[in-house]
């Protein structure tokens, strides 16, 4: 196969690299709302924890994968439906510290 | 709408219809969705930074209403990065056209009168 001029596969594989990198960024929010000393909120950001390491799986072998083969379906929608799962993670804290 | 959600999943499904298009195509796609992803994530960090971040507002309440709305609204975001992703995949294998989708106009819209309805209360707070 000729050289892509495009880069596409390259370009891809980075912006597999920066939405990781936004949901890192997520992750580190959400843990630091969940320093209350609750043991709730310690659950919840064991959940965050355990859905941030599955994205990150999934992503990098997206990302270390990219090629003209087409896209393993699952990481499309596993990604978007962690990142729902995340921010519902988050409206649950906000709603505990109304308490 | 389980159909939609399982034609996600499916790989079989998709990869049924139409015809293997150029990988180039696919791969732009998925970039398209994967910034929109970041757009929603954006959104979800705003409503995170919000909730532990803003001072307690004058109206009772106003700032987990701004975290929980800004949390809502990247999920939102999120959810329909995967379906609009499936759809263009099909139309591409297909080579029709490109769906259609009122969604970027209106999260524009909703995002402008949330930054105006927040100027409005930084203004109240300052004069008041």
């Amino acid at each position: 196969m000729s050289r892509d001029p495009g880069l596409q596969p390259e370009r891809t594989r980075l912006a597999w690299r920066r939405t990781l990198l936004a949901v890192t960024a997520i992750l580190v929010l959400e843990l630091r709302l969940a320093f209350t000393g609750r043991t709730v909120d310690a659950l919840l950001a064991g959940l965050a924890v355990v859905i941030w390491s599955g994205v990150l799986l999934v992503g990098w072998r997206r990302a270390t994968g990219v090629g003209p083969r087409g896209p393993e379906r699952w990481s499309i929608p596993l990604t978007a439906l962690a990142a729902a799962g995340l921010a519902l993670l988050g409206v649950l804290h906000v709603l505990r510290g109304l308490r | 709408m389980w159909e939609a959600i399982k034609g996600w999943f499916d790989p079989r499904e998709l990869r049924s219809v139409g015809s293997r298009p150029d990988y180039r195509f696919s791969l732009a796609n998925e970039r398209t969705f994967l910034a929109w992803l970041r757009t929603g994530l954006a959104l979800i960090a705003g409503g995170l930074a919000a909730a532990q971040f803003l001072p307690r507002l004058p109206l009772a309440h106003l700032r987990e209403v701004i975290a929980v709305a800004l949390l809502l609204l990247g999920a939102t975001v999120a959810v329909r990065a995967v379906d609009h992703w499936a759809r263009t995949e099909r139309a591409i294998r297909l080579d029709e056209e490109l769906p259609a989708s009122r969604f970027p106009a209106v999260l524009a819209l909703v995002v402008a009168l949330g930054a105006l309805v927040l100027v409005a209360v930084v203004l109240a707070r300052a004069l008041g």
